[in-house]
This record gives C-alpha cells, sequence and structure tokens, in this order.
C-alpha cells in the first residue's frame, strides 16, 4: 500500500480526529505545508495551521491557550536554526520551548502532546510525514487530559 | 549611438505571453513606459491554455493570473491587443514602430466583460434561427479548448482573459456579413458593441524593441502516419491538457472524445515533429509535459489508468525534472523507450493500435483507448514576417539568431528578443531571457529612465473607526483544485452563516480579473470593512488581493487569507468530506482574525542604490556588468584571488565560439567600469540587513571593508564532482571531461587515441545526487566531436542512460554520431565496469541492451562525465543571507516557474550555477534577468516598508529593557520619559519601537514580561481568536446550537 492509502485506511479505521494546533512561522515550516500541498503528500486533516511572521513571535501563552480551548496536540515550528528569516528568532523559540516543555510535562500533558520542529520552505514531505506521526501518536493517547467539556 | 542623443524611455513589447508578461513588468517597475502589442484578443499565450506546470504540478492560471492583473491594472503598460508591428524605422534609442490594431467591433473601454452578448449570439449554436428558415452554420471552433468545444462569434477566450472584453470574430459574425443580426447590440446594456469599428494605425516612439512572439505546435495534420489528426481518440498533448482542465471542455474529467468514456489505457508517443529529418532539434518541454500531464491523468482516475510513454531518450534536465520524473515511475506511470512507426484505428471501437520493436528487438503490439502525441515546438507562423519587418534574422529552422553570448540579442542594435522564438524552451528560461532582454532594454534606456512614467495611484483611504466588522469571503474553486476535491459551495454556505459575515461568493478563480473586480465590487455593495480570501497560499497570492482591497479604498491590512489548496484539498486530495469540513474549519479562523484587523500603515525609506554582486565567475560578472550599465554602482566581491571562476576551464564551446577570448574581454570591462568596484580575494564575513539597507563586511587578507548596498545578486557558481568511481584519481587516463578538455588543448603529452570510452551519469541520477546535471550531454558531445576533429581515426564510444541534447543541441549530437561517434545505451541497474589489465590497458565492460550483450572496449582514455555539484560552502552562505536551499543544495528560488531568479527574501537575486547546473549561454542569461530584477528595487527611491509591525503600549511598559535585548534589528530603545501617576511625577524608561527599523518577526512581542508589545496583525488577541475558532461548530447542521455548545 502507498503511504498515501496508509494515511487514508489509518484515519478510517479510528474516526476520532485529534485537534493539532500548528504554529508555523511564514518563511519556512508555513512554507514546507504549502510544499507538502504541492507534492500532493498526503496528510491527516487534524492539524489547522495558524501563521506567524517567525516562531520568536509565539508566546507560550498562545500554546496554553491552544491547550485549554482543547487541542489535543500543539506543533511549535520554525526555520532551521541558522535560516531564521529574522536572524535568531528560532534561537528565542528553543530557549522558549525549553520551559514550556517543562511547565506542560508538570501539568500532566504527555510529552508527545508539545514538540518542536524545524522544516524548511522545500521539506514538504518532512511536513506531511510530521502531521501523520504526531496524528498516530494522539490517537494512540486519545483527547487530551486539559480539554474543556463539551470539546470534541 | 553616440551618448549624447537622448533615448525614449518607453519600449514596445510584441507578444504577450509569459516572455512579454515578465519583459513589460519588470521595463514597466524600472521605469520604462511599455506598450505590449498582442495578435490575439487577450495576452497569456500557451500559459493560459495549460492545467499544471511541471515539475511542481503547480496550477498553471493560478500562478499565471495575478501577473495577468498587474499587467491590466500597470499605469505604465499599455496593452494593445489584435495588433501588428508593420514597420520599424530608426535605430536602438529611437524607434518608431507602426502599429496596425484590428477591430474588435467592441469599445473596449465601455465592455464590461460581463458576458450577455455571448449569451444572445446565434452563430455556432445548435438551433441556429427561429424564423424556420434552415441556415447552415459551421460551429466555431474554440481555440481555447483547441477545437474541443465551440464558442459564439462574439466572444471573450477565456475567464481571465486580459483585456477581459467581448471580441466579435468578423469571420463568422452574421451583422459584419449581411447586416443581420446585431442581437448583441441589443443585449449589451453598455452600449460597446462597434460594427463600424475600422483598422487603425498609429505610431509608437520607443527606445527599444522586444520581440517575444512564442511558438506554434506541430500539425498533426502533417502526419499520415499518426492519422493527420483524423482519429478521434489521437489529440496532441495541449488537447489533452485542455481535458484535463476544470476549465476544459470536458470539466476536468478525463475522457475520450469518441464517445465520453473514461480511458482505461493511454499512451503518450514523444517526439512528433521533433528531432526528425526536417527538423533536427529537440523542443526541450515534451518529455517533461508529458509526464505532467500522465501523472495529473493518474491523480484524476488513479490506478484504473494504465500510461505509457513511448520514448526515445527521456530528457529530465532541468531543476527537479529527474526527481519528477523518477516520481513518476514510482507512481505507475511505464516508459518504453520505442519509435512507434504508426498507429492504426479500429473502426469499431475507434481504439487505437501500434506495434514497436522493444529495446531487445522484439515486436509488441499494443492497444491503446486514447493516444497523445507530444508535438514539439515550431517556430511561430509570424516569424518571417517579423523577421522583415523588424530587420533581424532567423536560422534554418525559422527561430531568431541569438549568440553564444549574447543570449537575447537580435541581429539588430536596439532590438532583444526572448521565450521559445529564439530556442524551444520551458516556463522559467522564457521567464529568465524575458527578465534578460529586459535588462538589456534598461541599460539602452537608462539615461531616459523614469521620464514618461506615471506613479500608481490609489483612491483615498475609507475611515472605518467605530464601524462594526462587516466581512466579505470570497472562497476559489481554483478550477479543480480546490472545487473538485472540497465541495465549495457548501463552504459559502456555511461561510454566510458565520458572524460579521456580510457576504459571500465562490468563482472559478478568485485570483482572475473579472473575479477581482467582483470583490471590488462588493466591498463597495455591501460596504464590507473586512475581506477574507479562501484560495491557496498567501506566500503567492497575498500582495495581489491586498492590492486590490487598497483599490477599493480599504487599507491593505483589512485582508486575511484561508489556504484551502495547499494546506486542505491538496493534502486531502482522497478525503472531500474532511477537506470539506477542514476548508469550512480555516474559513472559520480567518474570519475570526479578521474581525480583529485594524488598518495599518507602511513607512517610506530612502533605499541605498548600489548592488552587491557576490563571485567573480561568467555569472557575477555578467551581472555586474549589467547593474553598472544601468548606473548603478556595483560591488563585486570574490573569494578567489582571480575573477573568471569555472568559465577560465572552458577552451571551446560545442558551437565553435572560443569562451576565453570573450571571458577575457569580460574581466577586462568589469575591472575598467566606471560603476564597479571589484573586490577579489575578499571572503564575506558578515551581511546584515535588508531589502533596500544591507551591511556587508568583506574580509581582504585581514582588511576589513563595509559596504552598504540595496542589493544582493548571488553568483557564487558550483563545482565539477570528482569522482571516486572508475579508478578516477588511481589511473591517470582517467579523468572527467572538463580534464579531458583541458588535455586536448593545452597538454602536448596528450597522445594521439585510438580509443576513447565516454560515460555519461557518473555519480550522478543516483540516490546520493538524484538531479540531472543538465550539460554533461552536450559536453560530452562537444568534447567527442573535438577528439574526432583532432584524431579523426580514433574510436569513440559514449555510453549514456539518455542523451539530454534539448534544442539545438540536438543538431551536435546528430552530427556526432554522422562522424562516427558510437552512442550506447546503459542500464542504471547494470553499470559499465572498468577493468585494468596487468599491462595497464583500460577495457570498458557493459552491457548493450540493444544487442542484449556483454561488449567490451578497449580504450585509452576513460572520461567520465560527471555533476556539477553545489559549492560547499553554499550552506553558510544560505544562514547568512537568509535563504533557503534546494534538496540538493543549490539555492532555492522564489518560484519555480515564474520567479526564477528571485528569492522569497525581497532585494536578493539569483543566477549561474549556484541556481542549478547550466551552460554559459543560460548563465549569461540568468545574469542578465537577475540584473533586471535587482534594478526593478535599484531604480526607485525609496521602499514601503512592512507595516504589520510591532507597538508598545506605554502605560503597560515597566522599561526593563527586554525587547532592547531580544531585537536582531535594534529596533526598540528605551528613552527616559515624565510620568505623572496619581499626581505623582517621577521619570523613568520606556521602550520606544522605530517604525523603520521594525521588521515584524514579533519577538520582542512574546518575550514582553508585561504584555505591554502589541505584535501588529500577529496579536496575542488575534491569535487567540484564532485558536478559539478551530472548528467551531463546524461539525453540527445546526451552527448556531453548536457553537453555544462547544463554548467553554
Ligand atoms: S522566520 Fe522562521 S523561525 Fe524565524
Amino acid at each position: 500500500m502507498s503511504a498515501e492509502a496508509l494515511a487514508t485506511s489509518a484515519t478510517q479505521t479510528n474516526a476520532w480526529e485529534p485537534k493539532i494546533i500548528a504554529f508555523c512561522c511564514n518563511w519556512c515550516s508555513y512554507g514546507g505545508a504549502d510544499s507538502a500541498g504541492m507534492g500532493r503528500f498526503q496528510q491527516p486533516a487534524s492539524a489547522r495551521i495558524i501563521r506567524v511572521m517567525c516562531s520568536g513571535r509565539i508566546d507560550p501563552l498562545h500554546v496554553f491557550n491552544a491547550f485549554l480551548e482543547g487541542a489535543d496536540a500543539v506543533l511549535v515550528t520554525g526555520c532551521h536554526i541558522g535560516d531564521c528569516h529574522y536572524v535568531n528568532g528560532n534561537d528565542k523559540t528553543k530557549i522558549k520551548y525549553k520551559y514550556l516543555e517543562n511547565v506542560v510535562h508538570e501539568l500532566g500533558i504527555e510529552k508527545e502532546r508539545l514538540q518542536l520542529n524545524w522544516i524548511s520552505a522545500s521539506e514538504g514531505e518532512k511536513f506531511a510525514n510530521f502531521i501523520r506521526d504526531v496524528t498516530a501518536q494522539i490517537k494512540k493517547l486519545g483527547p487530551s487530559p486539559l480539554k474543556p467539556e463539551g470539546v470534541a | 549611438m553616440d551618448n549624447n542623443t537622448k533615448t525614449i524611455g518607453a519600449a514596445v513589447v510584441v507578444g504577450g505571453g509569459i516572455a512579454g508578461m515578465q519583459a513589460s513588468l519588470d521595463l514597466a517597475s524600472s521605469g520604462i513606459k511599455v506598450y505590449l502589442v498582442e495578435t490575439k484578443p487577450s495576452i497569456g499565450g500557451v500559459m493560459a491554455q495549460l492545467d499544471k506546470t511541471f515539475p511542481t504540478n503547480d496550477c498553471a492560471m493560478c500562478t499565471m493570473a495575478p501577473r495577468l492583473v498587474e499587467i491590466s491594472s500597470h499605469k505604465n503598460i499599455e496593452l494593445i491587443s489584435l495588433a501588428e508591428v508593420e514597420s520599424v524605422k530608426g535605430e536602438a534609442g529611437n524607434f518608431t514602430v507602426t502599429v496596425k490594431k484590428r477591430p474588435r467591433y467592441v469599445d473596449e473601454k465601455k465592455c464590461t466583460g460581463c458576458g450577455s452578448c455571448l449569451a444572445v449570439c446565434p452563430v455556432g449554436k445548435a438551433k441556429a434561427a427561429q424564423d424556420g428558415k434552415e441556415r447552415k452554420i459551421k460551429p466555431i471552433p474554440d481555440e481555447y479548448n483547441e477545437g474541443l468545444s465551440t464558442r459564439p462569434a462574439v466572444s471573450i477566450p477565456f475567464p481571465q482573459a486580459i483585456p477581459n472584453k467581448a471580441f466579435i470574430d468578423n469571420r463568422y459574425c452574421l451583422y459584419i456579413n449581411g447586416g443581420k443580426c446585431g442581437n448583441c447590440k441589443k443585449a449589451c446594456k453598455a452600449d460597446a458593441i462597434e460594427f463600424d469599428q475600422k483598422e487603425q494605425i498609429f505610431e509608437l516612439n520607443v527606445g527599444a524593441i522586444m520581440v517575444t512572439p512564442g511558438y506554434e505546435l506541430f500539425d498533426i495534420g502533417s502526419k499520415p502516419e499518426y492519422g493527420s489528426g483524423k482519429f478521434e481518440n489521437v489529440l496532441t498533448a495541449l488537447r489533452f491538457e485542455r481535458i484535463l482542465s476544470a476549465s476544459g471542455p470536458y470539466q476536468g474529467k478525463v475522457l475520450r472524445p469518441s464517445d465520453k468514456k473514461i480511458p482505461k489505457k493511454l499512451a503518450f508517443i514523444q517526439c512528433v515533429g521533433s528531432r526528425d529529418h526536417e527538423r533536427d532539434y529537440c523542443s526541450a518541454v515534451c518529455c517533461m509535459y508529458a509526464t505532467k500531464e500522465a501523472l495529473i491523468a493518474k491523480e484524476h482516475l488513479g490506478d484504473q489508468l494504465e500510461i505509457d510513454i513511448l520514448y526515445m531518450d527521456i530528457r529530465a534536465y532541468g531543476k527537479g525534472f529527474e526527481e519528477y520524473y523518477q516520481r513518476a515511475q514510482k507512481l505507475g506511470v511505464n516508459y518504453i523507450r520505442c519509435r512507434v512507426p504508426d498507429i492504426e484505428e479500429k473502426p469499431d471501437t475507434k481504439n487505437l493500435v501500434i506495434h514497436y520493436l522493444s529495446e531487445n528487438d522484439k515486436k509488441v503490439t499494443r492497444e491503446y483507448d486514447m493516444i497523445i502525441l507530444s508535438t514539439g515546438l515550431l517556430a511561430p507562423k509570424s516569424a518571417k514576417q517579423i523577421s522583415s519587418t523588424l530587420g533581424i534574422t532567423l536560422n534554418e529552422y525559422n527561430f531568431c539568431n541569438t549568440g553564444p553570448f549574447t543570449p537575447v540579442n537580435s541581429s539588430r542594435e536596439g532590438i532583444f528578443v526572448a521565450g521559445p522564438f529564439t530556442e524551444p524552451k520551458d516556463v522559467p528560461e522564457t521567464v529568465i531571457q524575458a527578465s534578460g532582454a529586459a535588462s538589456k532594454a534598461l541599460s539602452l534606456l537608462c539615461g531616459s529612465r523614469g521620464t514618461l512614467i506615471k506613479e500608481k495611484e490609489y483612491p483615498s483611504e475609507k475611515d472605518i473607526t467605530g464601524q462594526e466588522a462587516r466581512i466579505g469571503v470570497f472562497i476559489c474553486h481554483c478550477g479543480k483544485n480546490i472545487g473538485g476535491v472540497a465541495n465549495v459551495p457548501e463552504v459559502v454556505k456555511y461561510a454566510s452563516t458565520l458572524p460579521s459575515v456580510v457576504h459571500a461568493e465562490d468563482n472559478l478563480y478568485m485570483c482572475s480579473s473579472d473575479a477581482i473586480d467582483k470583490i471590488k465590487q462588493k466591498i463597495e455593495e455591501h460596504h464590507l470593512n473586512r475581506v477574507v480570501v479562501a484560495s491557496c497560499t498567501p506566500r503567492t497570492h497575498e500582495p495581489l488581493f491586498k492590492n486590490t482591497i487598497r483599490e477599493a479604498g480599504l487599507n491593505e491590512y483589512l485582508f486575511e487569507m484561508a489556504n484551502i489548496r495547499e494546506h486542505c484539498t491538496w493534502a486531502h486530495m482522497h478525503e472531500p468530506e474532511a477537506a470539506t469540513k477542514k476548508a469550512k474549519g480555516l474559513v472559520q479562523m480567518a474570519v475570526a482574525k479578521s474581525k480583529l484587523l485594524e488598518p495599518l500603515y507602511r513607512q517610506f525609506v530612502p533605499i541605498n542604490q548600489d548592488c552587491l554582486v557576490i563571485g567573480g565567475g561568467i555569472a557575477g560578472m555578467t551581472a555586474a556588468k549589467e547593474v553598472a550599465d544601468k548606473g548603478f554602482l556595483v560591488h563585486l566581491v570574490e573569494k578567489e584571488a582571480q575573477l573568471g571562476g569555472n568559465a577560465r576551464k572552458l577552451h571551446y564551446l560545442i558551437d565553435g565560439a572560443n569562451p576565453q577570448d570573450y571571458l577575457n574581454d569580460l574581466i577586462k570591462t568589469v575591472n575598467n567600469h566606471e560603476n564597479i568596484r571589484v573586490h577579489t580575494a575578499s571572503p564575506i564575513e558578515s551581511l546584515n540587513g535588508s531589502i533596500g539597507k544591507f551591511k556587508t563586511v568583506i574580509n581582504n587578507a585581514g582588511n576589513k571593508q563595509e559596504i552598504e548596498h540595496g542589493a544582493v545578486i548571488l553568483a557564487t557558481g558550483g563545482i565539477e564532482h570528482k569522482p571516486s568511481e572508475y579508478m578516477y584519481g588511481k589511473n591517470k587516463r582517467v579523468m572527467t571531461q572538463l580534464e579531458l578538455e583541458d588535455k586536448l588543448v593545452n597538454d602536448p603529452k596528450f597522445k594521439a587515441p585510438e580509443c576513447v570510452v565516454m560515460i555519461q551519469c557518473v555519480e550522478s541520477r543516483n540516490d546520493d545526487r538524484p538531479y540531472c546535471s543538465r550539460i554533461c550531454c552536450a559536453s560530452a558531445v562537444k568534447n567527442a566531436l573535438k577528439i574526432k576533429e583532432k584524431y579523426p581515426d580514433a574510436g569513440v564510444y559514449v555510453l549514456y542512460r539518455d542523451m539530454r541534447t534539448f534544442g539545438f543541441l540536438e543538431g551536435y549530437y546528430t552530427k556526432a554520431r554522422q562522424k562516427g561517434i558510437v552512442f550506447s545505451i546503459y542500464d542504471k541497474d547494470r553499470k559499465p565496469e572498468l577493468i585494468e589489465s596487468k599491462n595497464g590497458n583500460l577495457t570498458v565492460r557493459y552491457f548493450d541492451s540493444t544487442m542484449q550483450e556483454n561488449i567490451e572496449i578497449d580504450s585509452d582514455y576513460v572520461v567520465l562525465s560527471t555533476p556539477v555539484i553545489p559549492r560547499p560552502e553554499n550552506k553558510e552562505l544560505a544562514s547568512l543571507l537568509k535563504v533557503p536551499l534546494d534538496q540538493n543544495k543549490f539555492f532555492l528560488e522564489a518560484h519555480i516557474k515564474l520567479r526564477p531568479v528571485d528569492f522569497a527574501t525581497d532585494g536578493i537575486f539569483l543566477c549561474g550555477l549556484a541556481h542549478y547546473p547550466k551552460s554559459i549561454k543560460d548563465s549569461i542569461a540568468q545574469a542578465g534577468a537577475a540584473a533586471a530584477r535587482a534594478s526593478t528595487i535599484l531604480s526607485k527611491k525609496f521602499i514601503e516598508t512592512e507595516g504589520a509591525i510591532s507597538v508598545v503600549d506605554e502605560a503597560k511598559c515597566i522599561g526593563c529593557g527586554t525587547c532592547v535585548n531580544v531585537c536582531p534589528y535594534n529596533a526598540p530603545a528605551l528613552e527616559e520619559v515624565t510620568v505623572t501617576v496619581e499626581e505623582v511625577t517621577y521619570k523613568t524608561k520606556k521602550s520606544r519601537i522605530n517604525p523603520a527599523a521594525c521588521k515584524g518577526c514579533g519577538s520582542c512581542a512574546a518575550a514582553c514580561p508585561a504584555g505591554a508589545i502589541t505584535a501588529q496583525h500577529f496579536s496575542s488577541r488575534e491569535i487567540r481568536e484564532v485558536i478559539d475558532a478551530f472548528d467551531k461548530g463546524v461539525r453540527g447542521v445546526s451552527i448556531e446550537k453548536s457553537i453555544v455548545e462547544v463554548m467553554v
């Protein structure tokens, strides 16, 4: 079976669709998501991308917000280290991410639910694989413990 | 011409295809007034007929539509459709061009393109008359659909046509041919129909002429062996492209014309009308367009469709092509190397039968439902006439002559050429050549730049303060790209129920000029104060829509985009339901954000008009010269002590030209140019800043120098790969092509060989290096011919996988075979072996797939065709410049088709081998293109900064200085202020952000501990609102209710 078909059938066997929020920087990882589409790399329809100009814009508060609104996973993505369009935004992201990881862990959220990945504008396949992998991991884990009642 | 004569700051561009459009835009944005003369009723050329483009399967109309719109709304481009050049008088810098414009019979100023006339025109329709009398009216084949559908006598060529005006075809119109009917005139509410329009002849005074008339496709009528076009299910590839297109005759369904049934077996026959006796050239694009069409057809029909591509060589020589070809094979497209002598049609089923000899000489018979002929490119029909009116020379196939080092110059000074008129070529090369041609014209007219142009004016901005949000949502079908997967009408319906949305609608292509006009109209009609477009990626299309709402009087930042193509329908192609649901969710998120959008304003910042060129090879020097010729100061930096780069190793070109003469002249010109500062032995230490104000430090043996400049051209070149296979480096008689070339010219000890074997694709087109290096086949042919010239008795063997002598290089391949050079195919999985016997003799053993046996050749020299590889320092340079590399570590341009020399980052341009392997001629063209693109920036005095920047709320700021620390641009600074709170006055520090320095990354806003900084357009409030809107309500039928349910 092709990877595409696998992804499709995987989503069919388990009807629950996790809610994934992916923060992408405009210049690299958002472009990576675009390339994924352009290359027709199929991926489960579980993720919603929130575009920011640079991963450095991502405030830990936004991540908490996402979890509190019922996200089953939050992805922090940006350019590869050294490639940030704004010199070093992603270095700052890395630092913030360390802190975030700790807090989120303390809140009792599994580590799979918060992930960091550097994806360049040409790495479409990588982006699609990332979404596919995260979706599979989260499906195993089930809904987030922080999910407010009434949110699917 | 002498320098005292004033040149005219205007140019005429002849031909409005993709080349003419690019040249027009480059010239007009650099201050030259442009007259774009097109013979057809609309510009757009063949690309407008394409469904997708290789190798990204990007939607052709979508990449092109923004350009069509830009041209139609450009203040300094005057489009003259239905017109031809009659004569040209004068000389470079000051031509008088006489233009003849045929009547459109429609007043272009009055026509709104509404299409009412099309509906009432009786011509070409099944029921011609109501008066009972039978009229014999032949259906009119619709040219846009390659005759697969019909059209009335009055028509608009295609929905996105520019100008988007009706056109009456006087060959068919009943009124013009007999005074009866006039239905269209009655139906036209705008009173635009003018039956008495006459041909107009007028003169244009211009300084330069650009000739971009495109090409003609080979006519299959002259191929009786393939049915002369009479077999219904044998189609040209362009016809098949129309079938694949959502705007095509079958709305994108893959059907065969005879019975409208879905084909199960389909074949492409390559090289129809090229690489034959009459046309000894390769059409350069057919292998890839066949691959593309095969992939799209498979995308539509899946595995139930079997596709064979019957070919001689697969010429996947461009950037991304080889990988594309590999992908097609993986997805099940069969490539069969053979020649097909003829096609038989079965009278009953209209199926088609072919016989061919397979690679191992077996007779094969196959039956297909449909056969596509990959027809070659010919010179345009108008070539001869153009040549005589403009006084420029053509080659033996009627393509325009250009020189080996002057890829865009015609034989007449001041007349420049681009596109397939010079040689068959694909879109990016056409765009490159067009920009290169524009560069030449800009240099010629540099003294009169800006003398004849007008500035773009926008209507005054509507004040929306205090208004409730009134959102308009515009959803694009993108042909079949979105609408073929997601249920767009349902998304529209859903959007219209969202709070604050007062209008929602869909369109086949939201970026087409008619849709753009509609958006503007709706903004007026519904008093919209926010606009959401759900279509493709904002990375390519946001500027277009921002401009649209600006033209309708809204601030450009009151716009938001939902990416329902790349992120949705393309990523979930086989899940229409999930895609529809996600599209709704994405629209909802965009609507949620748009409610909070505020008007923002850009600043005007003066720019530095100097240019930095990195790399002193042919590409870099050419770029430097071309920029300098336009009157800008250029710093040319080269890390080596000497200028010249790879070209220093080339001694002759395939056409016999001497690159050393050219190179030495160029080095001299560059060194003596009053506008060029050459910095050799000066590697770059640091490079900072952005468009309009870069700062670069170079280091010349410890001597550091800071250079300020407004643009960068990157031309760092590539290197010839040194292989580890085939005893290279161990046996002196094994060498690369460049080494052979050097020995042939310079090595007195090079002994006359009896036999030379060349092995192609050594350590390329493999897993480590999946790309094709493009130039090695031609190098092999060139060097093989040289050996034959010097040592006529020597045997020369070339072992290859595919001979990729595209375009006119094919002629040299033919010549090589005629001279007795032997070309033999080897298979990727059975690579040739090299054996060294005890007495030091070299023997090449390979499996000949035609003869099906192992062959051994004793050889004096073994020459390895190794690829051009990216420079190892690319990585470092890429991160200095903040530009991306592609999978193969060459630099990645902004868009592989339409922006081949731009980076996504403004103000940085690319040319030469740093982009991809290419010939000297192509490097020169691309260097010119980079120069033209750079000059669109350098010729301006100001640039507009980003409006979406960060601002500080002074009341909240605690003056901690965190923002000062995180900002890489020194935009925030702490300032002393006096504050009075509850009658206490004290001095403290507050942060202020310099709007001209801020780039809007938002890092400071994320870092501010007091929450005092707002990253406008990406504020925490906006982001929270978007998160909050994730899929809210999309599940239920009753939207209102589910919103209530989901709310926490
Ligand atoms: S721009 Fe991508 S991480 Fe900064």
